[in-house]
């Protein structure tokens, strides 16, 4: 997280907003974050929290539908928001790219793998079909399918899972894209796939220094793949810093709510897990106050009815600039300490 | 919408209610059914109220065309033994395709097995046709995976939670409402929404009703096939707890099938690991989860992203699994795992490692097995399958019979760094 003046995607304030008969649905409400080449931002939040619908914003997806999108998306410079349809065309794929979360209903089934790999390329790049072609067993190649000329004839129902999403990867990476964003890329794998994919898309990273947008619902994918996270809910986002920080001193009860509610593969097995009461908010009415407030445990830290009626800012928390939490708890790291850690992972206290 | 269907993230303290009010109309069945089974002390302790035995399934594959021969089988399942303690819980992991969602409906007998032995209660229920299958499906119950397709979106939670009591005649029709609100004041859910569609609730919400339709016959075993999988991560530990209520107060015995290891970990005191339709390992969770001897095990474990692993920062060394599951068609000869396996040599092409049990409760069908970098150099199960190290038979040897067949565990075990038979 640098000044936004530099940074190589910097999005402020931006607005979703879904006009419908029962009123305005504020998919996404104020979201702003920045990023840098080479870097990985991790977005978390559960179903309808605003992710996929921000995500689609910065690719211009919601263009020609009735969504009211506002806000800027600076990508090197330029605004997305402002170009025209026919600008974003060229480089959405090319300088922008997606990869979706189920790669069967992604790729179209009457069409070989290898035509629509080579399609993206050929749309972006003025080269024959020989050219394409051999630029995308190329590809297949680097996402590691085995016998990548003979692959690339086959259709998408002829691979694996795994095998899929490779493939869709190696769409999205043809023009080697500046921005990557890759939406849920692993959860419908296995683990041990997602292990490979994962490696795949950081040594992918790695060599074309792009920036990437990883988003999930898994913490412990964010722990290992990005350099920040942002908490989002309701459509905004509740907290933003760089991952080490945010995931082991986080200020926002939310987030303490996802660390609570997740088993951990070594941790004690005799406790109960500490689910999130209650279900995510109707984006159409929001609650008023803090949008976390009906399922908050910790609404009794706050003086007076603040939670109820006022919605807390996006500002930087007791221990760094850099680590923005939306919360009217003011000591919410001695909370942690003291009463959320001791339940979730008493092994950790005792380390301190 | 969500204000107005308040889910209390905890089961009412007074899981009897209505006990009273049922006695009262002299239904002695209908007494039952709310009275809470006595809690057997000590889950394990139990006699195992499911058995299975080298339980098969195949599945026809067909040609296309007029004649549709049967051109091969998919091996879903192949010969997968376990006991179910009677108030426990077993987990059935594995990666998509490995047979353990097919073991869980063989179990409730969705399937007809194709080969192998389910025994329930002292009874064999492999063969048992539809007639006697109705009276088994008050003992047997499964969750689904998906809340959104296994509820009827024409009817109404009380038609769907009440429909097996109507089926079964457990309760006469006047008194099926009151059960039916009972049931879902059980799980957490609001009485007054029985005459609701599913379409009105959540995805925890229905999968809550899911669970009250398992609960309605008061099943003595439960096959959860991925009860959590669809659904969000604060909703999971919801689902996870009241299953965990229901399971104490009415003593059911779960067969929990999942590809979520830590879920299953923290769900199942008992755990088994598939592959391509074989159990590779099977363990209690402390042995499995910190003491693996099977190297795919140890290579799922180390797959798992860790939250955990923030604090140090950049991603964790992990085995790499090359390529893909084989296919069930033509499954590998010898060992189904060798062709991803690290260790791999010649005898596991020939030979198949059968699950033996090497620990108080622990079995694992491996040549090669011991805890992660220490892997033995030579085939620990030779000279118990009378072969030499590279799998040949060896004239004159005999194998030591029925090696890793039973379901249960035994008094004596292989210990695999000693070379010999222990006991306790």
């Amino acid at each position: 997280m640098t000044s936004p003046a530099t940074s190589f995607l910097s999005v402020r304030d931006l607005k979703v907003h879904f006009p419908t008969v029962d009123g305005i649905v504020k998919a996404t409400d104020g979201l702003s974050f920045d990023l840098e080449k080479g870097e990985t931002l991790g977005i978390v939040g559960e179903s309808g929290s605003g992710k996929s619908v921000s995500s689609s914003a910065i690719l211009g997806l919601h263009r020609r539908t009735n969504a009211r999108v506002s806000g800027e998306i600076l990508l090197d410079g330029v605004d997305l928001l402002k170009i025209s349809d026919e600008d974003m065309r060229r480089k959405r794929g090319k300088d922008v790219a997606m990869i979706f979360q189920d790669p069967l209903s992604a790729m179209h089934p009457y069409y070989t793998v290898g035509n629509q790999i080579a399609e993206a390329y050929r749309v972006h790049h003025d080269v024959g079909k020989k050219a394409a072609r051999a630029r995308a067993i190329e590809m297949l190649d680097r996402v590691g399918i085995p016998q990548p000329d003979r692959r690339i004839d086959d259709y998408p129902h002829q691979f694996s899972g795994g095998m899929r999403q490779r493939a869709m990867i190696a769409m999205g990476l043809i023009n080697n894209p500046s921005l990557l964003i890759a939406d849920e890329p692993t959860t419908a794998l296995d683990v041990t796939v997602q292990a490979q994919i994962l490696d795949l898309l950081q040594d992918l990273q790695r060599e074309f220094q792009s920036a990437v947008i990883i988003i999930t619902h898994d913490l412990g994918v964010v722990a290992e793949m990005a350099d920040d996270v942002l908490v989002m809910y309701a459509g905004r986002c509740v907290e933003y810093g760089v991952t080490k920080e945010l995931l082991t001193h986080p200020e926002m009860p939310y987030t303490w709510g996802l660390l609570s509610s997740v088993p951990d593969v070594t941790g004690d097995t005799s406790g109960k897990l500490l689910p999130i009461p209650g279900n995510p908010p109707s984006l159409l009415n929001p609650p008023s106050g803090c949008p976390f407030h009906p399922r908050c445990q910790y609404k009794d830290k706050v003086p007076g009815d603040l939670c109820f009626t006022t919605l807390p800012d996006l500002l930087p928390g007791q221990r760094s600039q850099v680590h923005l939490k939306r919360c009217h708890i003011t000591d919410p790291d001695v909370v942690f300490e003291k009463e959320v850690l001791p339940e979730i992972a008493p092994d950790l206290v005792e380390e301190r | 919408m969500s204000d107005k269907l308040p889910v209390s993230d905890e089961i009412p303290d007074d899981l009897e209610i209505g006990v009273g009010e049922n006695q009262a109309d002299g239904s002695a069945r209908s007494a039952e059914i709310v009275q809470p089974r006595a809690a057997v002390s000590g889950q394990n302790t139990g006699k195992p109220i499911l058995e299975v035995r080298d339980l098969r399934m195949y599945f026809p594959v067909k040609s296309s065309g007029i004649v549709r021969r049967t051109i091969g089988h998919v091996q879903a399942v192949d010969g997968v033994s376990f006991q179910l303690p009677a108030g426990g819980s077993l987990g059935l992991v594995g990666e998509s395709g490995c047979g353990k969602s097919t073991t869980g409906r063989l179990i409730t007998r969705l399937y007809q097995p194709t080969g192998g032995s389910i025994v329930f209660d002292g009874k064999d229920i492999t063969k048992t046709g539809s007639h006697g299958l109705k009276p088994l499906r008050r003992e047997i119950q499964m969750i689904f995976q998906d809340p959104y397709t296994s509820l009827n979106p024409r009817h109404t939670v009380g038609a769907i939670v009440g429909a097996p009591l109507a089926i079964h005649k457990v309760v006469p029709r006047n008194k099926i409402l009151p059960r039916v609100q009972e049931l879902l004041e059980l799980v957490g859910l609001n009485p007054e929404h029985y005459n609701r569609y599913p379409h009105e609730f959540s995805g925890g919400q229905r999968q809550r009703i899911g669970i009250a339709r398992a609960m309605t016959l008061q099943p003595k075993v439960l096959v959860a096939d991925e009860p959590v999988s669809a659904l969000d991560v604060s909703i999971q530990a919801q689902v996870i707890n009241l299953l965990q209520e229901l399971q104490r107060e009415f003593d059911i015995a779960f067969l929990f099938v999942a590809h979520d290891l830590a879920v299953v970990r923290h769900f199942c005191p008992e755990v088994a690991v598939m592959y391509l339709g074989k159990i590779v390992e099977v363990a209690d969770r402390e042995t499995l989860y910190n003491r693996p001897k099977h190297p795919y095990t140890q290579a799922l474990l180390s797959a798992v992203p860790d939250v955990k692993q923030a604090a140090i920062g950049g991603r964790r060394e992990r085995i790499r699994l090359q390529g893909d599951v084989p296919s069930p068609i033509n499954p590998p000869s010898g060992c189904r795992f060798r062709t991803r396996c690290p260790l791999a040599q010649e005898i596991c092409a020939r030979v198949e490692p059968p699950l033996l049990q090497i620990g108080p409760r622990q079995k694992v069908a491996c040549h090669f097995a011991g805890e992660l970098g220490h892997h033995p150099e030579k085939p620990v199960t030779a000279s118990l399958l009378g072969v030499d190290d590279s799998g040949t038979p060896v004239p004159g040897a005999t194998a030591r019979p029925n090696v890793g067949d039973d379901p249960g565990y035994a008094d004596t075990w292989f210990d695999i760094e000693r070379q010999t038979m222990v006991s306790v």
